[in-house]
């Protein structure tokens, strides 16, 4: 169902955020730049009910769930590739 | 650096939005007339955003019961009801909400949104998952945000995302309680109840549905979705107002659950506030009372919708598909809403500006109700009003099919 890339298993930060980097994209006008930095709402302009949806489609791109109290903690690409990371972990 | 520094885009958000006409938070009518009528600036309007959907606002039986009631209990009951006890009203009420949605058990919130709040905040708890459709109303938003429950959003209208979202849960501990409304406030359409009610079975969850829009306008008896859809027995809890089709203001939740009173001492949004006045109760009352006997309000607010509908579809607005209440024009971009919005009022229609982030999928919606109380001629009126109005703002295109005067057949 995911029209950016196959569910990859990454094992490294790096790939997890490229990854991120790219279903972000698909969301935020072409020819944004993103920096694992970016903040995800002030920089690149999501309100919060697009970075909620944002949330899904990173929730079905990894096969993962992560729950809204998880994201409140999230403020960049950084921040979110180490929660989806951890939670890649805790799924084995 | 002020306290209010954080809302620095808010405010520059807001102001944009108020430069471009009036302030569509801050409309100040100076008289309300009737259910579909009122004086704003001096000028007569009709009212076509309202939620009346029974228009009973007006009711002579319920504003009978509620004078009646203030002369005999009082303006106010000072406290909430487990503090400062329960007046009779308050029982008689929650007895009869129960009677007629044939459940064990009802109680009564003092505004929907404290119903919302209290029911779902208190029901998921730690460990607990709390599963919601992406298009709920902010008080089961907040509802989420004052529950230990982990959250997760699926996709609005999709049991299959829904399904494959507590398939990802399966393991974990806890109880799984799916949200989702009988008929969704800003787009008007209706929850795929049949299809939540199976992914519900099989996936061993508990169910709530929020029948806030739905309750007097669907079903037989007037009981919502989940009685028109013909799945209440998988309905674990139905959370509903008394804001719209009573014509009033409360809230309610209804279950057949046995320890379903046990609420009544654990939550909080329900304990800690002040309960709702007689006249309110006695109001509401004569009007739930007028909705149990009277089929034909449903049945007029129904075909109302589907002439507002069908005569804005034939006028060429981009709207959805389901002939309901409430009807949702999207505008191509959010300066053309404010405008068009701005001069409907300017010709005599008020309805509802939604802008992001209050839509779904960042979408600009001009959104009208419609009434049982209001006439064809009033909706024809409107329904010309705004096909005009579109016309010469351009949100509606030459492609569009011009109507003749009346809308609707």
């Amino acid at each position: 169902m995911d029209r950016l890339s196959g569910v990859g298993l990454p094992n490294q930060t790096d790939n997890i955020e490229g990854e991120i980097i790219a279903v972000l994209s698909a969301r935020i006008p072409a020819g944004t730049e993103i920096s694992p930095n970016a903040k995800i709402a002030r920089d690149l302009g999501l309100d919060s009910v697009a970075i909620m949806d944002f949330v899904m489609d990173i929730e079905d791109h990894f096969d993962i769930s992560l729950p809204l109290d998880r994201v409140a903690e999230v403020e960049t690409v950084e921040d979110l590739s180490r929660a989806v990371e951890a939670l890649l972990k805790d799924r084995g | 650096m002020s306290i209010f520094s954080k809302f620095d885009d808010i405010r520059s958000a807001f102001a944009a939005l108020t430069n471009a006409g009036r302030n569509p938070f801050g409309i100040r009518f100076d008289k309300i007339l009737s259910p579909t009528e009122a004086i704003l600036d001096g000028r007569h309007i009709l009212l076509f955003g309202t939620n009346n959907y029974l228009g009973l606002t007006f009711d002579p039986m319920a504003i009978t019961a509620s004078v009646e009631a203030i002369h005999e209990a009082g303006t106010g009951t000072t406290g909430s009801r487990i503090a400062n006890g329960t007046y009779s009203g308050h029982a008689s009420l929650e007895h009869q909400i129960a009677e007629f949605f044939g459940r064990r058990s009802a109680m009564v919130f003092t505004t929907g949104y404290q119903a919302n709040l209290g029911l779902i905040s208190t029901l998921a708890g730690r460990g607990d998952h709390l599963l919601i459709d992406a298009d709920s109303h902010a008080s089961i938003y907040d509802a989420s945000k004052l529950s230990a429950a982990e959250i997760i959003r699926f996709r609005h209208n999709d049991p299959r995302d829904l399904e494959r979202r507590l398939r990802r849960l399966e393991g974990q501990p806890g109880s799984r309680i799916i949200v989702t409304e009988g008929l969704f406030s800003m787009l008007g359409d209706t929850a795929p109840l049949r299809e939540i009610a199976a992914v519900k079975r099989e996936m061993g969850a508990y169910l709530i549905v929020d029948e806030a829009h739905s309750m007097g306008v669907m079903g037989k008896k007037g009981r919502g979705l989940a009685e028109a859809a013909g799945v209440e027995a998988d309905v674990d809890f139905v959370v509903g107002t008394f804001s719209k089709s009573l014509g009033a203001i409360g809230g309610f939740a209804v279950s057949d659950l046995p320890d379903f009173d046990l609420l009544r001492v654990v939550c909080r949004p329900y304990m800690f506030t002040a309960s709702l006045p007689p006249a309110i109760v006695a109001s509401v009352t004569a009007s739930l009372r007028r909705i149990a006997t009277d089929n034909l309000l449903g049945a007029r607010v129904q075909a109302n919708s589907r002439r507002l509908h069908s005569g804005l579809a034939k006028a060429g607005f981009d709207i959805g598909a389901e002939a309901n209440p409430i009807v949702a024009i999207r505008i191509a971009n959010r300066g053309l809403a404010i405008r068009f919005w701005n001069a409907l009022l300017d010709r005599g229609v008020y309805l509802n500006l939604a802008l992001p982030p209050a839509t779904p999928a960042s979408l600009s919606l001009i959104r009208s109700s419609v009434s049982a109380a209001h006439t064809e001629a009033q909706i024809d009126r409107a329904v010309s009003i705004i096909a005009d109005t579109g016309y010469e703002l351009g949100v509606l295109g030459e492609s569009s099919s011009r109507i003749a005067v009346p809308a609707a057949e």
